[in-house]
């Protein structure tokens, strides 16, 4: 296994949200993790990729405990995406880059031909080198987000951890993002994304992860945990699943009307 | 914002958009250090030939190479000449560099550990902390100097290191420190320190009153060898240490959990970005009192010319604090014939209106 987590419980101070979690990825794998707001798909991403360490339970990365390994020696395995998040000072699009091979670089020594390689290499694959001398706070939020995922890249991660990377994108940014990804992970990069859109998941991971009130409650195949019963249940929303026109993976319709203030008038 | 800042930044490095940024900033990185280097050996020789005996900078500079051994120069300046010059001058322009570079370095540093380009070495308290050091040192001892270097800068020192230490306890959640904690702990701390120095002003008696706030208004008129050589410890360590984390600041100004994506381990480095501060500014504020504004425009100046890279960054904003502090304390001496003006309201009075001018110049294309 790439990463497990073995029954972790982890929060903030004393209020737990993540409570007896248990998962794992396998090399390989594309694993999107969906539920409600609050449901704890956040604290997750934190708990995975070491930000924030669980009260209970551990987490294994490629068999070592991640709380007793050295940052450095973490990210070079693992790189991370988040939100799109301001960045308030000018560097260039190939020093934010350049910043992914932190992990490698020893103190006070210049980048090396094989950084300059690796970084080149991050920026062909996202697109990004037409913008290598673009400052960063001037791009747009779908250039910036392919900046973020080159600086990932250029960490040769093993594991790609997204968090709602396409939350702040326009619908055609979404869809860039998302094949550039399936395409990093067909090469053999294992991802695991949190994603708010059920669609998106359902249409791009292998498996899913459903969280709710800090428990896995649903596990598997898009089509095993995209159905009507369940995201109706998780969300308590009325929603239509029906196959999508051009993937094998089901597509969730939304209807108006909770489910949950519906029952009741019925 | 992003726009007038991407154009601005073009207008000041013509041709970089066709050759590469990157190459080209890291490149002016090094040739902005070397500009800046020239310039605080010119800023020294210049000033250290201004007082009330002129000495021209020819003869300043062969005064100090006949010092150099392994160099023989022909002795035709007159003895006072070279007096003045090696017992006064020298080692006054020596500490307003140093004092200058201390300041800019950790104000630089801070700047990008609390990622606001404002921020300034004072903004811990520790300023206020030595004030009460030298304070209390002066009220109690009236004017008996204790050691050889004066018991004053021992008491700021200990004060600036002293409110360090409490305002990173006050901030701390075990071994984890949020930036927004200590700096409001710093504004907390730092107050508390400003009302006991008034409470110590105005308890005691006037020579010392005097003595407190000509202390207060920061000055390098003490200086002499034995605190230069004091206080380039300090310099030589706290820059030291913070010169190499260069990297790391820069991943910080990401945000600290990018930054330990990428491989820093941020509270440890917190701490020692912290340190190295703390030696600077309270090693530069026990010699010459509170001076202000360097330690916040020379970073913020230097970024806006070679860009936000701390590699850069940090050592280039060192050496022109050090030619501003040099420039500013030789127009303290110089500005009125017969008497000197304190260096640190020279600062205040030509750096509010520049530290103005520099927020307007930020905030005018926004708001059209």
């Amino acid at each position: 296994m790439l990463v497990s987590i073995e029954d972790i419980t982890c929060g903030y101070g004393s209020r737990p949200v993540l409570k007896n979690l248990s998962m794992t990825i396998a090399p390989g794998e594309f694993v999107a993790v969906v539920g409600p707001n609050g449901s704890g798909k956040s604290t997750l991403v934190k708990a995975v990729s070491g930000t924030l360490k669980p009260s209970a339970g551990r987490i294994l990365l490629e068999g070592k405990d991640l709380n007793q390994l050295r940052r450095r020696d973490v990210a070079q395995v693992m790189a991370v995406l988040s939100q799109e998040t301001a960045v308030d000072f000018d560097f260039t699009v190939e020093e934010v880059v350049m910043m992914g091979r932190i992990p490698y670089q020893r103190r006070f020594s210049a980048a090396t031909p094989e950084d300059r390689r690796v970084v080149e290499q991050a920026m062909a694959m996202t697109g990004t080198d037409g913008l290598r001398s673009r400052l960063i706070t001037a791009l747009s939020g779908g250039e910036r987000q392919r900046v973020l995922l080159a600086r990932a890249l250029a960490q040769e991660p093993r594991l790609l951890i997204l968090d709602e990377p396409t939350s702040h994108l326009d619908i055609a940014h979404q869809i860039d993002l998302l094949d550039l990804i399936r395409r990093l992970n067909g090469e053999g990069l294992t991802v695991m994304a949190v994603l708010h859109d059920l669609n998106l998941a359902a249409q791009y991971a292998h498996r899913m992860v459903m969280i709710k009130d800090g428990r896995i409650c649903v596990e598997g195949t898009p089509a095993e945990v995209v159905t009507e019963a369940v995201v109706g249940a998780v969300y308590g929303s009325r929603v239509r699943v029906v196959p999508h026109p051009e993937e094998q993976s089901p597509h969730v319709i939304l209807l108006s009307g909770n489910a949950a203030r519906r029952l009741p008038e019925d | 914002m992003a726009e007038h800042l991407r154009k601005r930044h073009l207008e000041l490095a013509p041709g970089a958009q066709a050759g590469g940024l990157q190459l080209s900033r890291s490149t002016r990185g090094r040739r902005a250090g070397i500009i800046a280097l020239l310039a605080l050996v010119l800023a020294v020789v210049i000033a250290a030939g201004i007082g009330s005996v002129q000495i021209p900078a020819d003869e300043v500079m062969r005064i100090i190479l006949s010092r150099v051994p392994g160099i023989t120069v022909d002795r035709t300046w007159p003895q006072a000449h070279e007096t003045i010059l090696l017992s006064v001058r020298l080692p006054r322009v020596l500490m307003g560099a140093l004092v200058g570079m201390a300041l800019a370095v950790a104000g630089c540093a801070y700047q990008g550990l609390f990622k606001n380009p404002l921020a300034d070495p004072y903004i811990l308290g520790v300023s206020a902390g030595s004030g009460l050091g030298a304070a209390l040192v002066i009220a109690g001892l009236g004017s008996l100097p204790v050691t050889f270097l004066g018991a004053v800068p021992a008491g700021a020192f200990a004060g600036g290191i002293l409110t360090m230490l409490v305002v990173y306890s006050l901030a701390a959640h075990g071994s984890r420190v949020s930036t927004v904690s200590l700096l409001l702990s710093g504004v907390a701390v730092g107050s508390i320190c400003s009302s006991l120095i008034s409470l110590v002003v105005y308890f005691t008696d006037s020579a010392s009153r005097d003595a407190i706030v000509f202390w207060m208004m920061g000055g390098l008129s003490g200086a002499n060898w034995p605190k230069v050589a004091w206080l380039l410890p300090y310099l030589g360590v706290g820059a030291g240490i913070l010169l190499f984390y260069g990297k790391e600041l820069n991943a910080l100004l990401m945000g600290e959990e990018q930054a330990q994506h990428l491989g820093v381990e941020v509270e440890r480095v917190k701490k020692i970005v912290l340190l190295g501060g703390t030696l600077l500014t309270a090693g530069a504020v026990a010699f010459s009192g509170t001076i202000g504004f360097v330690g916040m425009l020379v970073p913020h100046l230097v970024r806006i010319l070679i860009g936000p890279d701390h590699r850069y960054l940090l050592p280039v904003s060192g050496l022109v604090g050090g030619v501003v502090l040099v420039t500013a304390d030789a127009l303290a001496r110089s500005l009125l014939a017969a008497v000197e003006i304190p260096v640190g309201l020279v600062m205040a009075v030509v750096g509010g209106p520049f530290f103005l001018w520099l927020l307007r110049r930020r905030m005018i294309p926004q708001d059209r």
